[in-house]
Protein backbone atom coordinates (compact mmCIF):
# COMPACT_ATOMS: atom_id res chain seq x y z
CA UNK A 1 0.00 0.00 0.00
CA UNK A 2 2.49 2.63 0.98
CA UNK A 3 5.02 1.50 -2.12
CA UNK A 4 1.77 2.00 -4.50
CA UNK A 5 0.18 5.08 -2.73
CA UNK A 6 3.41 6.79 -3.13
CA UNK A 7 3.59 6.45 -6.90
CA UNK A 8 0.18 6.74 -7.71
CA UNK A 9 -1.84 10.49 -7.61
CA UNK A 10 -5.71 10.59 -8.06
CA UNK A 11 -6.92 13.07 -10.09
CA UNK A 12 -10.90 13.96 -9.96
CA UNK A 13 -12.64 15.92 -13.60
CA UNK A 14 -15.34 15.68 -15.32
CA UNK A 15 -16.75 13.09 -17.85
CA UNK A 16 -16.45 14.18 -21.41
CA UNK A 17 -16.83 11.02 -23.28
CA UNK A 18 -17.83 7.38 -20.80
CA UNK A 19 -16.04 5.06 -20.54
CA UNK A 20 -12.82 3.35 -19.08
CA UNK A 21 -9.08 2.50 -20.29
CA UNK A 22 -5.67 2.65 -19.35
CA UNK A 23 -2.30 2.96 -21.22
CA UNK A 24 0.95 5.12 -21.07
CA UNK A 25 0.90 8.33 -20.97
CA UNK A 26 1.98 10.90 -23.99
CA UNK A 27 1.86 14.07 -22.90
CA UNK A 28 2.23 17.57 -24.90
CA UNK A 29 1.97 21.51 -23.67
CA UNK A 30 1.26 22.11 -27.10
CA UNK A 31 -2.22 22.60 -28.17
CA UNK A 32 -3.02 20.03 -31.20
CA UNK A 33 -4.68 20.51 -34.81
CA UNK A 34 -6.44 17.25 -36.27
CA UNK A 35 -6.33 18.92 -39.74
CA UNK A 36 -3.03 19.90 -40.97
CA UNK A 37 -1.67 18.90 -37.64
CA UNK A 38 -1.61 15.05 -37.46
CA UNK A 39 -1.92 12.21 -39.78
CA UNK A 40 -4.54 10.01 -39.63
CA UNK A 41 -2.95 6.73 -41.14
CA UNK A 42 -0.45 6.71 -38.43
CA UNK A 43 -1.90 8.55 -35.43
CA UNK A 44 1.39 10.24 -35.79
CA UNK A 45 1.30 14.77 -34.69
CA UNK A 46 3.10 16.35 -38.05
CA UNK A 47 2.97 20.17 -37.41
CA UNK A 48 5.99 21.74 -37.89
CA UNK A 49 6.67 23.67 -34.59
CA UNK A 50 5.15 21.02 -32.51
CA UNK A 51 6.93 19.20 -29.58
CA UNK A 52 5.50 15.87 -30.61
CA UNK A 53 6.09 16.18 -34.15
CA UNK A 54 7.05 12.50 -35.89
CA UNK A 55 5.76 10.58 -32.50
CA UNK A 56 2.25 8.65 -32.58
CA UNK A 57 -0.52 8.54 -30.15
CA UNK A 58 -1.67 5.35 -30.99
CA UNK A 59 -2.88 3.30 -28.32
CA UNK A 60 -1.61 6.18 -25.29
CA UNK A 61 -3.33 8.38 -23.21
CA UNK A 62 -3.05 11.43 -24.77
CA UNK A 63 -2.60 14.50 -22.02
CA UNK A 64 -2.82 18.05 -23.73
CA UNK A 65 -4.08 21.92 -23.42
CA UNK A 66 -6.48 21.35 -26.33
CA UNK A 67 -7.44 21.80 -29.42
CA UNK A 68 -6.65 24.59 -31.81
CA UNK A 69 -6.72 25.23 -35.71
CA UNK A 70 -9.37 23.92 -38.53
CA UNK A 71 -12.47 22.61 -37.99
CA UNK A 72 -11.24 18.97 -39.85
CA UNK A 73 -9.81 18.49 -36.29
CA UNK A 74 -13.12 16.41 -35.12
CA UNK A 75 -12.98 14.74 -38.93
CA UNK A 76 -9.45 13.91 -38.58
CA UNK A 77 -9.55 12.45 -35.29
CA UNK A 78 -12.68 10.15 -35.87
CA UNK A 79 -10.28 8.58 -39.49
CA UNK A 80 -7.92 8.10 -36.86
CA UNK A 81 -10.46 5.42 -34.71
CA UNK A 82 -11.20 4.44 -38.69
CA UNK A 83 -8.43 3.48 -38.93
CA UNK A 84 -7.23 1.72 -35.90
CA UNK A 85 -4.50 4.44 -34.40
CA UNK A 86 -6.52 6.79 -31.94
CA UNK A 87 -5.12 7.03 -28.66
CA UNK A 88 -6.82 5.02 -25.92
CA UNK A 89 -8.11 7.79 -23.98
CA UNK A 90 -7.84 11.88 -23.65
CA UNK A 91 -7.71 14.27 -21.06
CA UNK A 92 -7.26 17.93 -21.88
CA UNK A 93 -7.63 21.21 -20.25
CA UNK A 94 -9.61 23.61 -22.72
CA UNK A 95 -12.98 22.80 -23.59
CA UNK A 96 -13.45 24.03 -27.28
CA UNK A 97 -15.92 22.98 -29.63
CA UNK A 98 -13.16 21.24 -31.49
CA UNK A 99 -11.99 19.24 -28.49
CA UNK A 100 -15.75 17.96 -27.33
CA UNK A 101 -16.18 16.99 -30.78
CA UNK A 102 -13.30 15.01 -31.46
CA UNK A 103 -13.28 13.03 -28.48
CA UNK A 104 -17.05 12.12 -29.08
CA UNK A 105 -16.51 11.03 -32.62
CA UNK A 106 -12.73 9.14 -31.26
CA UNK A 107 -15.15 6.91 -29.14
CA UNK A 108 -12.10 7.06 -26.42
CA UNK A 109 -12.44 7.84 -22.69
CA UNK A 110 -12.21 11.39 -22.07
CA UNK A 111 -12.14 13.68 -19.24
CA UNK A 112 -11.71 17.60 -18.84
CA UNK A 113 -11.93 20.05 -15.96
CA UNK A 114 -9.42 17.98 -13.21
CA UNK A 115 -8.94 19.38 -9.87
CA UNK A 116 -4.78 19.61 -10.34
CA UNK A 117 -3.37 20.72 -13.97
CA UNK A 118 -2.79 17.38 -15.86
CA UNK A 119 -0.08 18.78 -17.74
CA UNK A 120 1.65 19.04 -14.85
CA UNK A 121 1.44 15.90 -12.63
CA UNK A 122 1.62 13.49 -15.91
CA UNK A 123 4.03 13.05 -17.62
CA UNK A 124 5.42 10.97 -20.59
CA UNK A 125 5.31 7.05 -19.80
CA UNK A 126 3.65 7.66 -16.69
CA UNK A 127 0.85 4.90 -16.27
CA UNK A 128 -2.88 6.33 -16.47
CA UNK A 129 -6.10 4.60 -15.95
CA UNK A 130 -8.80 6.92 -16.87
CA UNK A 131 -12.32 6.14 -15.38
CA UNK A 132 -14.31 8.92 -17.49
CA UNK A 133 -17.91 7.61 -15.76
CA UNK A 134 -16.77 8.33 -12.53
CA UNK A 135 -14.30 11.33 -14.02
CA UNK A 136 -10.91 9.66 -11.94
CA UNK A 137 -8.03 9.28 -13.17
CA UNK A 138 -5.43 7.41 -11.55
CA UNK A 139 -1.16 8.43 -12.31
CA UNK A 140 1.13 5.59 -11.51
CA UNK A 141 3.95 7.22 -12.07
CA UNK A 142 7.20 6.05 -14.27
CA UNK A 143 9.73 7.71 -12.43
CA UNK A 144 9.56 7.07 -8.05
CA UNK A 145 8.97 10.80 -6.49
CA UNK A 146 11.28 11.97 -4.09
CA UNK A 147 11.47 9.52 -1.14
CA UNK A 148 10.13 9.25 1.47
CA UNK A 149 12.30 9.23 5.09
CA UNK B 1 -29.59 18.42 -21.60
CA UNK B 2 -32.86 20.11 -21.88
CA UNK B 3 -35.02 18.80 -24.92
CA UNK B 4 -38.23 20.34 -26.06
CA UNK B 5 -40.82 17.76 -27.57
CA UNK B 6 -39.61 18.30 -30.80
CA UNK B 7 -36.39 17.54 -30.08
CA UNK B 8 -37.37 14.48 -28.24
CA UNK B 9 -39.41 13.32 -30.57
CA UNK B 10 -36.71 13.37 -33.20
CA UNK B 11 -34.19 11.65 -30.94
CA UNK B 12 -36.73 8.45 -30.24
CA UNK B 13 -37.25 8.25 -34.12
CA UNK B 14 -40.46 9.95 -34.43
CA UNK B 15 -39.05 11.66 -37.47
CA UNK B 16 -36.87 8.70 -39.07
CA UNK B 17 -33.82 7.14 -37.82
CA UNK B 18 -31.62 9.77 -39.58
CA UNK B 19 -32.71 12.43 -37.69
CA UNK B 20 -32.42 10.11 -34.35
CA UNK B 21 -28.80 9.48 -35.38
CA UNK B 22 -28.41 13.45 -35.26
CA UNK B 23 -30.07 13.99 -32.28
CA UNK B 24 -28.35 11.17 -30.45
CA UNK B 25 -24.93 12.50 -31.86
CA UNK B 26 -26.19 16.72 -30.38
CA UNK B 27 -26.74 14.99 -27.40
CA UNK B 28 -23.42 13.21 -26.93
CA UNK B 29 -21.63 16.11 -28.07
CA UNK B 30 -24.14 18.75 -25.90
CA UNK B 31 -22.93 17.03 -22.83
CA UNK B 32 -19.46 16.81 -23.54
CA UNK B 33 -19.72 20.70 -23.82
CA UNK B 34 -21.55 20.85 -20.99
CA UNK B 35 -24.37 22.80 -22.53
CA UNK B 36 -28.17 23.32 -21.66
CA UNK B 37 -29.88 23.16 -24.45
CA UNK B 38 -29.89 23.47 -28.44
CA UNK B 39 -30.47 26.35 -30.12
CA UNK B 40 -32.54 26.19 -33.53
CA UNK B 41 -30.35 27.51 -36.62
CA UNK B 42 -31.09 27.65 -39.96
CA UNK B 43 -27.44 28.52 -41.53
CA UNK B 44 -25.21 25.37 -41.83
CA UNK B 45 -21.98 24.81 -44.08
CA UNK B 46 -20.54 21.74 -43.49
CA UNK B 47 -18.09 19.44 -45.30
CA UNK B 48 -20.43 16.59 -46.83
CA UNK B 49 -17.76 15.29 -49.94
CA UNK B 50 -15.73 12.05 -48.79
CA UNK B 51 -12.23 12.42 -51.18
CA UNK B 52 -9.25 11.26 -48.75
CA UNK B 53 -7.56 7.95 -49.19
CA UNK B 54 -8.75 7.17 -45.97
CA UNK B 55 -12.82 6.76 -46.79
CA UNK B 56 -12.46 5.07 -50.06
CA UNK B 57 -13.97 1.98 -48.10
CA UNK B 58 -16.75 3.30 -47.07
CA UNK B 59 -17.73 4.96 -50.26
CA UNK B 60 -17.63 1.66 -51.51
CA UNK B 61 -20.70 1.03 -48.58
CA UNK B 62 -22.80 4.35 -50.75
CA UNK B 63 -23.62 7.45 -49.75
CA UNK B 64 -26.09 6.57 -47.18
CA UNK B 65 -22.94 5.02 -45.02
CA UNK B 66 -20.48 7.95 -46.03
CA UNK B 67 -22.84 10.74 -44.40
CA UNK B 68 -24.10 7.93 -41.24
CA UNK B 69 -20.51 7.18 -40.52
CA UNK B 70 -18.81 10.61 -41.23
CA UNK B 71 -21.78 13.27 -40.75
CA UNK B 72 -23.56 11.38 -38.02
CA UNK B 73 -20.81 9.59 -35.92
CA UNK B 74 -23.60 6.30 -36.88
CA UNK B 75 -21.70 3.15 -37.87
CA UNK B 76 -24.88 1.81 -38.31
CA UNK B 77 -26.04 3.16 -42.17
CA UNK B 78 -29.67 5.20 -42.04
CA UNK B 79 -31.13 6.74 -45.38
CA UNK B 80 -30.67 10.20 -45.12
CA UNK B 81 -33.00 12.50 -46.20
CA UNK B 82 -33.14 16.11 -47.40
CA UNK B 83 -31.95 18.59 -45.23
CA UNK B 84 -34.24 20.61 -42.82
CA UNK B 85 -31.66 23.52 -42.88
CA UNK B 86 -30.50 25.90 -45.10
CA UNK B 87 -27.22 23.75 -45.70
CA UNK B 88 -24.09 24.88 -48.15
CA UNK B 89 -20.96 22.51 -48.81
CA UNK B 90 -17.85 24.05 -48.29
CA UNK B 91 -14.18 23.76 -50.37
CA UNK B 92 -13.46 20.04 -51.29
CA UNK B 93 -10.25 18.29 -52.37
CA UNK B 94 -10.93 18.15 -56.69
CA UNK B 95 -11.27 20.85 -58.95
CA UNK B 96 -14.19 19.51 -61.17
CA UNK B 97 -12.60 20.96 -64.39
CA UNK B 98 -8.93 21.40 -63.48
CA UNK B 99 -8.54 17.79 -61.82
CA UNK B 100 -6.17 16.47 -64.26
CA UNK B 101 -4.29 19.71 -63.44
CA UNK B 102 -3.87 18.72 -59.87
CA UNK B 103 -2.87 15.04 -60.89
CA UNK B 104 -5.86 13.54 -58.64
CA UNK B 105 -7.14 10.07 -60.21
CA UNK B 106 -9.85 9.93 -62.17
CA UNK B 107 -11.63 7.77 -59.97
CA UNK B 108 -12.12 10.16 -57.35
CA UNK B 109 -13.55 12.87 -59.68
CA UNK B 110 -16.14 10.24 -60.50
CA UNK B 111 -16.67 9.71 -57.42
CA UNK B 112 -16.49 13.44 -55.96
CA UNK B 113 -19.61 14.22 -58.53
CA UNK B 114 -21.66 11.35 -58.02
CA UNK B 115 -21.89 12.21 -54.33
CA UNK B 116 -22.15 16.21 -55.40
CA UNK B 117 -25.17 15.01 -57.67
CA UNK B 118 -26.38 12.95 -54.58
CA UNK B 119 -26.03 15.30 -51.74
CA UNK B 120 -26.70 18.22 -54.03
CA UNK B 121 -30.50 16.78 -54.69
CA UNK B 122 -30.91 16.47 -50.96
CA UNK B 123 -30.26 20.05 -50.92
CA UNK B 124 -26.46 20.78 -50.14
CA UNK B 125 -26.10 23.72 -51.88
CA UNK B 126 -23.05 22.81 -53.59
CA UNK B 127 -21.19 26.64 -53.05
CA UNK B 128 -17.65 24.11 -52.81
CA UNK B 129 -15.35 27.43 -51.50
CA UNK B 130 -14.18 28.18 -47.54
CA UNK B 131 -15.73 31.69 -48.38
CA UNK B 132 -19.48 30.93 -48.28
CA UNK B 133 -20.25 34.83 -47.38
CA UNK B 134 -18.11 35.72 -51.10
CA UNK B 135 -21.21 33.46 -52.92
CA UNK B 136 -23.90 34.17 -51.17
CA UNK B 137 -24.07 32.63 -47.73
CA UNK B 138 -24.07 36.23 -45.99
CA UNK B 139 -25.66 35.36 -42.13
CA UNK B 140 -27.29 38.49 -40.30
CA UNK B 141 -26.12 39.50 -37.01
CA UNK B 142 -27.30 37.45 -34.30
CA UNK B 143 -28.35 34.84 -36.61
CA UNK B 144 -27.73 31.18 -34.85
CA UNK B 145 -25.29 29.40 -37.49
CA UNK B 146 -23.40 25.93 -37.54
CA UNK B 147 -20.09 26.61 -39.83
CA UNK B 148 -16.83 24.83 -40.38
CA UNK B 149 -13.97 25.92 -41.54
CA UNK B 150 -12.01 27.93 -38.95
CA UNK B 151 -11.26 30.97 -41.88
CA UNK B 152 -15.20 31.40 -42.24
CA UNK B 153 -15.97 31.12 -38.82
CA UNK B 154 -14.21 33.67 -37.17
CA UNK B 155 -15.44 36.32 -40.32
CA UNK B 156 -19.21 34.88 -39.74
CA UNK B 157 -18.97 35.99 -35.57
CA UNK B 158 -16.13 38.70 -35.86
CA UNK B 159 -17.12 40.57 -39.13
CA UNK B 160 -20.86 39.77 -39.67
CA UNK B 161 -22.03 39.51 -35.94
CA UNK B 162 -23.71 36.04 -36.82
CA UNK B 163 -22.94 33.56 -34.29
CA UNK B 164 -21.36 30.06 -34.58
CA UNK B 165 -18.78 28.17 -33.23
CA UNK B 166 -16.14 26.18 -35.01
CA UNK B 167 -18.54 23.09 -35.32
CA UNK B 168 -16.95 20.05 -37.57
CA UNK B 169 -17.98 17.43 -39.77
CA UNK B 170 -20.42 15.36 -37.60
CA UNK B 171 -22.15 18.21 -35.93
CA UNK B 172 -23.05 19.88 -38.84
CA UNK B 173 -24.38 16.73 -40.49
CA UNK B 174 -26.17 16.16 -37.45
CA UNK B 175 -27.28 19.92 -37.91
CA UNK B 176 -28.55 19.96 -41.57
CA UNK B 177 -31.34 17.36 -40.59
CA UNK B 178 -32.32 18.55 -37.30
CA UNK B 179 -31.96 22.47 -37.74
CA UNK B 180 -30.28 22.19 -34.02
CA UNK B 181 -26.81 23.21 -32.42
CA UNK B 182 -25.62 22.83 -28.95
CA UNK B 183 -26.35 26.21 -27.31
CA UNK B 184 -22.76 26.81 -26.14
CA UNK B 185 -19.40 29.26 -26.70
CA UNK B 186 -20.13 32.01 -29.47
CA UNK B 187 -24.11 31.22 -29.45
CA UNK B 188 -24.02 33.03 -25.96
CA UNK B 189 -23.77 36.54 -25.70
CA UNK B 190 -21.87 37.07 -22.89
CA UNK B 191 -19.22 34.63 -24.39
CA UNK B 192 -18.41 37.47 -26.94
CA UNK B 193 -16.78 40.06 -25.24
CA UNK B 194 -13.35 41.05 -25.68
CA UNK B 195 -10.33 39.26 -23.33
CA UNK B 196 -7.13 41.00 -24.77
CA UNK B 197 -6.60 44.29 -25.58
CA UNK B 198 -3.65 44.28 -28.41
CA UNK B 199 -1.88 47.94 -28.81
CA UNK B 200 -0.72 47.77 -32.74
CA UNK B 201 2.48 49.66 -32.68
CA UNK B 202 3.17 49.43 -36.45
CA UNK B 203 0.79 50.27 -39.58
CA UNK B 204 -1.23 47.47 -39.98
CA UNK B 205 -2.55 48.80 -44.07
CA UNK B 206 -1.89 45.60 -46.88
CA UNK B 207 -2.98 42.26 -46.84
CA UNK B 208 0.20 40.82 -45.81
CA UNK B 209 0.45 43.01 -42.79
CA UNK B 210 -3.44 42.10 -41.35
CA UNK B 211 -1.67 38.72 -42.14
CA UNK B 212 1.34 38.63 -39.92
CA UNK B 213 -0.59 40.32 -37.09
CA UNK B 214 -2.99 37.60 -37.46
CA UNK B 215 -0.41 34.63 -36.72
CA UNK B 216 1.53 36.38 -34.56
CA UNK B 217 -1.51 37.23 -32.47
CA UNK B 218 -3.66 33.85 -32.93
CA UNK B 219 -0.19 31.76 -31.30
CA UNK B 220 -0.85 33.92 -27.97
CA UNK B 221 -4.14 34.36 -27.50
CA UNK B 222 -4.89 30.88 -28.82
CA UNK B 223 -9.10 30.89 -28.54
CA UNK B 224 -9.66 33.95 -26.38
CA UNK B 225 -11.50 37.01 -28.16
CA UNK B 226 -8.68 39.58 -28.78
CA UNK B 227 -9.62 43.18 -28.89
CA UNK B 228 -7.52 45.50 -31.77
CA UNK B 229 -6.69 49.11 -31.20
CA UNK B 230 -3.87 51.32 -32.63
CA UNK B 231 -2.49 52.05 -35.73
CA UNK B 232 -4.79 50.00 -38.09
CA UNK B 233 -6.29 51.13 -41.28
CA UNK B 234 -9.85 50.67 -42.56
CA UNK B 235 -9.85 47.19 -42.92
CA UNK B 236 -11.29 45.46 -45.99
CA UNK B 237 -13.24 42.16 -46.32
CA UNK B 238 -9.99 40.56 -48.29
CA UNK B 239 -7.36 41.72 -45.57
CA UNK B 240 -9.74 40.79 -42.41
CA UNK B 241 -10.29 37.59 -44.30
CA UNK B 242 -7.09 37.04 -44.58
CA UNK B 243 -5.96 38.46 -40.61
CA UNK B 244 -9.21 36.08 -39.47
CA UNK B 245 -7.64 32.98 -41.62
CA UNK B 246 -4.14 33.60 -40.00
CA UNK B 247 -5.66 33.90 -36.48
CA UNK B 248 -7.29 30.42 -37.06
CA UNK B 249 -4.40 28.93 -38.00
CA UNK B 250 -1.96 29.57 -35.66
CA UNK B 251 -4.25 29.35 -32.83
CA UNK B 252 -8.15 29.09 -32.67
CA UNK B 253 -9.46 32.31 -32.33
CA UNK B 254 -13.20 32.21 -33.41
CA UNK B 255 -14.14 35.85 -32.58
CA UNK B 256 -12.08 39.41 -32.26
CA UNK B 257 -13.29 43.01 -32.22
CA UNK B 258 -11.90 46.20 -34.01
CA UNK B 259 -13.81 48.75 -32.39
CA UNK B 260 -15.38 51.59 -34.99
CA UNK B 261 -15.44 48.49 -37.76
CA UNK B 262 -16.49 45.58 -36.59
CA UNK B 263 -20.74 45.01 -35.53
CA UNK B 264 -20.35 44.16 -32.01
CA UNK B 265 -17.84 46.84 -30.82
CA UNK B 266 -18.63 50.78 -31.46
CA UNK B 267 -15.54 51.41 -29.26
CA UNK B 268 -13.08 49.71 -26.54
CA UNK B 269 -15.81 49.57 -23.42
CA UNK B 270 -18.67 47.84 -25.71
CA UNK B 271 -16.10 44.97 -26.96
CA UNK B 272 -15.31 44.67 -23.50
CA UNK B 273 -18.98 44.73 -22.58
CA UNK B 274 -18.28 46.34 -19.25
CA UNK B 275 -15.64 43.89 -18.29
CA UNK B 276 -11.99 44.93 -16.84
CA UNK B 277 -9.23 44.58 -19.44
CA UNK B 278 -6.80 42.62 -17.54
CA UNK B 279 -4.92 41.20 -20.34
CA UNK B 280 -2.66 43.59 -22.96
CA UNK B 281 -0.47 42.42 -25.67
CA UNK B 282 1.58 45.04 -28.14
CA UNK B 283 2.41 44.58 -31.81
CA UNK B 284 5.93 46.32 -32.92
CA UNK B 285 8.22 45.61 -35.22
CA UNK B 286 9.75 42.51 -33.17
CA UNK B 287 6.17 40.88 -33.60
CA UNK B 288 5.82 41.40 -37.00
CA UNK B 289 9.63 39.91 -38.06
CA UNK B 290 8.38 37.42 -35.56
CA UNK B 291 5.18 36.05 -37.36
CA UNK B 292 7.70 36.80 -40.81
CA UNK B 293 10.35 34.51 -39.62
CA UNK B 294 7.97 31.51 -37.98
CA UNK B 295 6.16 32.08 -41.66
CA UNK B 296 9.16 31.52 -43.92
CA UNK B 297 10.26 27.79 -43.47
CA UNK B 298 12.28 28.07 -47.17
CA UNK B 299 16.13 28.21 -48.14
CA UNK B 300 16.01 27.62 -51.34
CA UNK B 301 15.28 30.78 -53.29
CA UNK B 302 13.79 28.87 -56.76
CA UNK B 303 10.78 28.44 -56.78
CA UNK B 304 8.72 26.30 -58.51
CA UNK B 305 4.71 26.72 -57.42
CA UNK B 306 3.46 29.87 -56.38
CA UNK B 307 -0.18 29.24 -54.70
CA UNK B 308 -2.24 32.34 -54.40
CA UNK B 309 -5.81 32.64 -52.97
CA UNK B 310 -6.31 31.24 -49.60
CA UNK B 311 -8.98 31.63 -48.39
CA UNK B 312 -10.45 32.09 -51.87
CA UNK B 313 -9.79 35.57 -53.64
CA UNK B 314 -11.97 37.92 -53.81
CA UNK B 315 -12.77 39.17 -57.67
CA UNK B 316 -10.92 42.19 -56.88
CA UNK B 317 -7.81 39.85 -55.96
CA UNK B 318 -7.79 37.80 -59.41
CA UNK B 319 -7.81 40.88 -61.02
CA UNK B 320 -4.86 41.80 -59.51
CA UNK B 321 -2.66 38.64 -60.49
CA UNK B 322 -4.33 39.23 -63.77
CA UNK B 323 -3.39 42.65 -64.67
CA UNK B 324 0.11 41.87 -63.51
CA UNK B 325 0.88 39.13 -65.28
CA UNK B 326 -1.20 40.37 -68.53
CA UNK B 327 0.70 39.91 -71.86
CA UNK B 328 3.82 38.27 -69.80
CA UNK B 329 4.92 34.98 -69.49
CA UNK B 330 5.47 32.78 -66.05
CA UNK B 331 9.04 31.55 -66.06
CA UNK B 332 9.32 28.04 -67.76
CA UNK B 333 10.27 26.20 -64.55
CA UNK B 334 7.40 27.82 -62.16
CA UNK B 335 3.23 27.08 -61.90
CA UNK B 336 1.47 29.12 -60.52
CA UNK B 337 -2.56 28.67 -59.54
CA UNK B 338 -4.72 31.01 -58.11
CA UNK B 339 -7.94 30.15 -56.13
CA UNK B 340 -11.72 31.78 -56.30
CA UNK B 341 -15.14 30.28 -55.81
CA UNK B 342 -16.70 29.10 -58.75
CA UNK B 343 -19.53 31.75 -58.89
CA UNK B 344 -16.34 34.54 -58.70
CA UNK B 345 -14.67 32.32 -61.29
CA UNK B 346 -17.68 32.83 -64.12
CA UNK B 347 -17.46 36.23 -63.30
CA UNK B 348 -13.61 35.88 -63.62
CA UNK B 349 -13.98 34.39 -67.10
CA UNK B 350 -15.77 37.34 -68.25
CA UNK B 351 -13.96 39.83 -67.41
CA UNK B 352 -11.21 38.11 -69.02
CA UNK B 353 -9.18 38.07 -66.16
CA UNK B 354 -8.98 33.86 -66.65
CA UNK B 355 -7.60 34.39 -70.08
CA UNK B 356 -5.17 36.99 -68.71
CA UNK B 357 -3.99 34.28 -66.36
CA UNK B 358 -3.99 31.25 -68.44
CA UNK B 359 -2.52 32.81 -71.56
CA UNK B 360 0.56 33.80 -68.79
CA UNK B 361 1.08 30.27 -68.00
CA UNK B 362 -0.69 30.14 -64.56
CA UNK B 363 -4.38 28.15 -63.67
CA UNK B 364 -7.51 29.34 -62.10
CA UNK B 365 -8.63 26.83 -59.85
CA UNK B 366 -11.81 26.44 -57.99
CA UNK B 367 -13.36 24.29 -55.53
CA UNK B 368 -10.32 23.22 -53.86
CA UNK B 369 -6.35 24.35 -52.66
CA UNK B 370 -3.03 22.60 -52.25
CA UNK B 371 -3.69 21.50 -48.46
CA UNK B 372 -7.34 20.00 -48.75
CA UNK B 373 -6.96 18.02 -51.46
CA UNK B 374 -2.65 17.42 -50.82
CA UNK B 375 -2.11 17.87 -54.36
CA UNK B 376 0.79 20.50 -55.36
CA UNK B 377 2.50 20.25 -59.04
CA UNK B 378 4.14 17.37 -59.53
CA UNK B 379 7.50 17.78 -58.66
CA UNK B 380 7.06 20.53 -56.82
CA UNK B 381 10.14 21.26 -54.07
CA UNK B 382 9.93 24.42 -53.00
CA UNK B 383 6.34 26.49 -52.96
CA UNK B 384 5.67 30.14 -52.40
CA UNK B 385 2.08 31.70 -51.06
CA UNK B 386 0.52 34.77 -49.85
CA UNK B 387 -1.30 33.33 -47.46
CA UNK B 388 -0.31 32.57 -43.89
CA UNK B 389 -2.61 29.85 -43.53
CA UNK B 390 -1.26 27.93 -46.42
CA UNK B 391 2.19 28.72 -45.42
CA UNK B 392 1.07 27.47 -41.61
CA UNK B 393 -0.01 24.07 -42.91
CA UNK B 394 1.74 23.23 -46.31
CA UNK B 395 4.98 22.18 -44.65
CA UNK B 396 3.10 20.41 -42.15
CA UNK B 397 1.08 18.46 -45.35
CA UNK B 398 2.83 18.47 -48.22
CA UNK B 399 5.99 18.47 -46.37
CA UNK B 400 7.36 20.89 -48.68
CA UNK B 401 9.03 24.33 -47.64
CA UNK B 402 6.85 27.48 -48.01
CA UNK B 403 7.57 31.42 -48.61
CA UNK B 404 5.54 33.72 -47.56
CA UNK B 405 4.60 36.80 -48.82
CA UNK B 406 2.75 39.74 -50.12
CA UNK B 407 0.46 39.07 -53.65
CA UNK B 408 3.34 41.25 -55.88
CA UNK B 409 6.26 39.19 -54.35
CA UNK B 410 4.57 36.45 -55.24
CA UNK B 411 3.44 37.17 -58.82
CA UNK B 412 6.96 38.62 -59.08
CA UNK B 413 8.30 34.87 -58.00
CA UNK B 414 6.24 33.15 -60.09
CA UNK B 415 7.42 35.28 -63.73
CA UNK B 416 11.12 35.24 -61.97
CA UNK B 417 11.24 31.45 -61.12
CA UNK B 418 13.19 32.74 -57.68
CA UNK B 419 11.90 34.36 -54.56
CA UNK B 420 11.52 38.07 -54.80
CA UNK B 421 9.67 38.68 -51.32
CA UNK B 422 11.71 39.72 -48.30
CA UNK B 423 9.98 42.02 -45.10
CA UNK B 424 9.79 45.36 -46.19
Amino acid sequence: MSELSDRTIILHGRKVVPGVAEGEALVTRDTISGWGGINEREGTVIERRHELRGVSFKDKVLVFPGAKGSSGYSAYFHMTRLNGVNPKAMIFVKMTTKAALGAVVTHTPTVTELDQDPLSVIETGDWVRVDADRGIVEVTKHRSRAPVA
Amino acid sequence: MHLTDHERGMRDGDHGPAKAKAMDLLIRYGEALGAERLVETNNVAGAFNASTPSVRELVKRGFDTVFSELNLDSQETVPIPKMAASTCQLITGIDNDNWAIQGIPEELVVQQKAAEAHFGALGINMFATCTPYQVGNVPVKGEHCAWMESSAVVYCNSVLGARTNTEGKESTGAAALTGRIPYWGYHIPENRRGTHLVEVDVEVDDIMDWGLLGYWLGEIVQEDVPVLTGRLKQPSLIKLKHFGAAAASSGGVEMYHVPGVTPEARDVDEAFGGRTITERLRYGPAERRLAYDNLNCAQERDVDFVMLGCPHNAIEQVATIALAVEGKKLHPNTQMWVHTPRALREVAARNGYVKMIEDAGGVVMSDTCPAISRYAPKGTRVIATDSAKQAHYLPAILGLPVWFGTVQDCVATALTGTWQGALR
